[in-house]
């Protein structure tokens, strides 16, 4: 070989290297073949000990993994009572006692419901997170879905109430814990949806005296604290209603919810109408369709679209706010986590009560928020301009 | 051109008037507006009935009566035969002093979260998101009750009160640390650190001036840091050096003298700032991910460090896109200090609510209340708004 470059070869040399003799491949030192360990070890390297700041970042962050991790779980699993009845037993081991969630998790999870009747909230809270799951579906998206929510909603009613079928009666003032919690979320996001949706058209109409109800309505809810819209729902509603005419507590917390919810939905709906192009309007009227064609055909089902991650995001917080319901006297899940605690014997033992409660709403909200990420992506269609 | 318009005005004319889109939007604006009325008028009556027949008088003349209650703690001087009106300012000054203490600390908080969570370092980024995502998916109010409890039922009684640092006392009823006996120095260092204050931000000032004109740097944070801590500690001296304290001591079954944190305030103050926390931190690394990262490339081809790159150039445009979402939070972390109410810190909505509880007169104190959160609300987003128009592009859009 000559020592010309080699993009100077001719089609013949080329050919002619195939028959020079094989040489073993020698690995240049920038290419270290990578075993399992290098890698690790590499990416150790670059991740936790990159430079001095860093090198002492990781060993605090060390440290502190050291002092907080073998303590925690010395206190959750080796030194816990699992079992029992007897509070003195948990005194006596120092670590945590879920002998105490054993006792109580009826209570905390049902309630003042008769023990007796709890496998009635048991099966209904079953049937619901069944039909949120094949909600959550893209694959059910079906019109058979509405109808089988109203089944659902009317099962899950009849349940709860009880009084045919040979279940007794149980009042509304009974019912408590996880069943409540659930009831006052999902029925507060149904219902305020669609009064959000005609407060966000509201508020991007033409016409002044409708925009400025739905502004005003919008806007005062948001300013003030849910707190008080409850003691409005639990002291002001009974003023408001004729001589003679009561509804009871949970139906009133259950209008300032939804009322309270509605106001922070219409804004994530309108977020969404906002980002309709404005083509869209004007097609749907250069059509010809009426104001409700061309809102319904047109316009809200993209609007929609682009809102249901904040609109998930809103169904969030509504589900932790609906706790505030203590404040009224409600019995849901975080009341009855509270009273549970309240006998001087298992007072010492609120952190278990709260953190079995703290699970709870952890994982639904933890799943509702991987679940609008999914959407997100699963919705991007990509006609985004930008 | 006449008769262009001529026959416009025939075509317009020869709907029917039902079907006329004018007419139509005035009568569905009247309908509506007719049905608002209706249904103000009838609550109103309802409530006007409901109130008489049980007895209550209307209006805010139970704000002059005695209030006869105790608060637990109050910014300003009160005592139970002070008016309704004077209980409401404590309560207002309450949650006005929680709001703005958890505002600032929530966004320390959730400005370092942040910007740790896309930290090059695993271990941190690990942290962070743990923090994130544990804390956030958690109803607030049971992280109040918890905080609460675990202050007043795993901290020890007043007696066996821990002693971390001499005159500093921790027990279930709270933080008791030494007070100094206050004299003129200290009003001379009050006003030293007000001086300290304007000084460093005329330095600052002018040190963005001259970068911006002809790109050296100044020490700013440092020399800003002296002037706010050694204008003070100058007139601390000058002043005679008064160390004279008043330090708390165990008398009876609680401790007296002294400065005390209550349990309620610490409880709600944590429970606040770590839970609003949590989402300023995910705006915070929202905004800095929406900062193109050919910014940050860029910063460090010029060879800045890539704390410089951070602070001077990430941050700065970060903001704009931070501050809209960021004043969201701020409102929630005022409203949500009315949960004072279930952990028993005397904030608006608590001693309003006793007022309620005490007259009867739910209608008024309600209205209080929303009037105050509104006017409040309403602050802060002005303010916010002002500061986001400052920080704009300017000349964009």
């Amino acid at each position: 070989m000559t020592d010309r470059p080699r993009f100077e070869e001719t089609p013949d040399e080329i050919f002619a290297h195939e028959e020079e003799p094989f040489e073993p491949h020698v690995p240049s030192p920038a290419v270290r073949p990578k075993g399992p360990h290098l890698a690790a070890f590499e990416w150790i390297k670059a991740n936790l000990f990159s430079s001095v700041p860093n090198t002492l970042l990781t060993l605090f962050g060390l440290w502190l993994l050291w002092q907080a991790i073998p303590p925690m779980l010395d206190w959750a699993l080796f030194s816990a009572v699992w079992h029992g009845d007897d509070p003195t037993l948990c005194r006596q081991a120092g670590g945590a006692c879920w002998a105490f969630v054993e006792q109580k998790h009826r209570f905390i999870l049902f309630g003042l419901y008769p023990w007796d009747e709890q496998w009635r909230p048991l099966l209904a809270v079953c049937m619901f997170i069944a039909a949120l799951v094949t909600t959550c579906c893209p694959r059910f998206w079906k019109p058979w879905l509405a109808g089988m929510w109203i089944v659902v909603f009317a099962a899950c009613a009849l349940l709860m109430w009880g009084g045919v079928l040979g279940m007794t009666f149980v009042d509304t003032g009974q019912w408590g814990g996880l069943p409540l919690t659930l009831i006052l979320s999902v029925v507060g996001m149904v219902c305020s949806f669609p009064l959000a949706i005609l407060l966000a058209l509201g508020r991007r109409s033409d016409l002044p005296a409708i925009r400025s109800v739905c502004v005003g309505f919008i806007e005062f809810v948001r300013g003030v604290p849910l707190v008080s819209v409850l003691f409005m729902a639990s002291v002001m509603f009974p003023l408001f209603l004729p001589e003679g005419v009561t509804i009871n507590k949970l139906l009133r917390a259950q209008v300032g919810i939804i009322l309270f919810t509605a106001a922070y939905l219409a804004e994530a709906v309108r977020g969404g109408l906002q980002a309709v192009p404005r083509g869209q309007y004007e097609a749907a009227d250069a059509i010809g369709l009426g104001y409700w064609q061309k809102m319904g055909l047109i316009i809200l089902p993209q609007a929609l679209k682009v809102s249901i991650p904040p609109l998930v995001n809103q169904f969030i917080s509504m589900f932790k706010d609906t706790s505030l319901v203590i404040i009224i006297g409600l019995f849901d899940l975080l009341t009855t986590a509270k009273t549970a605690v309240a006998e001087p014997q298992w007072r010492p033992f609120f952190v278990e009560s709260y953190v079995f409660v703290a699970m709870i709403y952890w994982s639904f909200c933890f799943f509702m928020s991987r679940y609008s990420q999914f959407l997100e992506r699963l919705m991007d269609t990509g006609h985004r301009r930008t | 051109m006449m008769a262009v318009s001529d026959q416009r005005a025939t075509t317009v004319t020869s709907v029917p008037w039902w079907n006329d889109r004018r007419i139509r939007a005035v009568l569905y604006q009247v309908v509506v507006l007719a049905g608002v009325a209706l249904l103000v008028a009838f609550l109103v009556s309802n409530t006007l009935d409901n109130l008489s027949s049980r007895n209550i008088a209307t209006g805010f003349g139970f704000l002059s009566r005695e209030a006869g209650f105790a608060v637990s703690e109050s910014v300003i001087p009160y005592n139970p035969a002070d008016s309704y009106f004077h209980v409401l300012i404590v309560g207002l000054l309450n949650t006005l002093k929680v709001s703005v203490l958890g505002i600032i600390l929530a966004s320390l908080i959730g400005t370092v979260v942040g910007v740790a969570r896309l930290s090059r370092n695993w271990l941190v980024a690990r942290f962070a998101a743990a923090y994130v995502e544990g804390l956030r998916n958690v109803p607030v109010l049971l992280q109040l009750f918890f905080w609460y409890s675990l202050i007043t039922e795993a901290l020890p009684s007043p007696r066996q009160a821990l002693n971390p640092l001499p005159g500093v006392f921790l027990s279930g009823r709270g933080l008791r640390f030494p007070e100094p006996v206050w004299g003129p120095t200290h009003a001379a260092m009050g006003v030293a650190l007000l001086a300290g204050i304007a000084v460093a931000w005329g330095v600052a000032r002018w040190a963005r001036r001259r970068r911006e004109r002809t790109g050296q740097l100044f020490p700013t944070g440092r020399v800003a840091a002296g002037l706010i801590v050694g204008l003070p500690l100058l007139a601390w001296l000058f002043g005679g050096a008064p160390l004279a304290m008043d330090v708390p001591e165990l008398r009876g079954f609680n401790f007296s003298g002294g400065l005390s944190v209550t349990p309620e305030f610490t409880a709600l103050l944590v429970g606040l700032v770590l839970y609003t926390g949590t989402f300023i931190a995910e705006i915070v690394r929202g905004g800095i991910l929406a900062v193109a990262h050919g910014q940050t490339e860029a910063g460090l081809a010029l060879g800045l460090s890539r704390g410089q790159v951070l602070r001077l150039i990430v941050l700065p445009q970060a903001i704009r896109v931070i501050i809209p979402p960021l004043t969201s939070q701020y409102l929630n972390l005022t409203k949500n200090s009315s949960l004072a109410v279930a952990i028993g810190f005397p904030d608006l909505v608590s001693t309003a609510n006793t007022a309620i509880n005490q007259t009867g007169q739910a209608v008024e104190g309600i209205a209080v209340i929303m009037a105050v959160y509104l006017t409040v609300s309403l602050s802060i987003s002005t303010f916010m708004n002002w500061y986001n128009r400052r920080i704009a592009l300017k000349g964009a859009r």
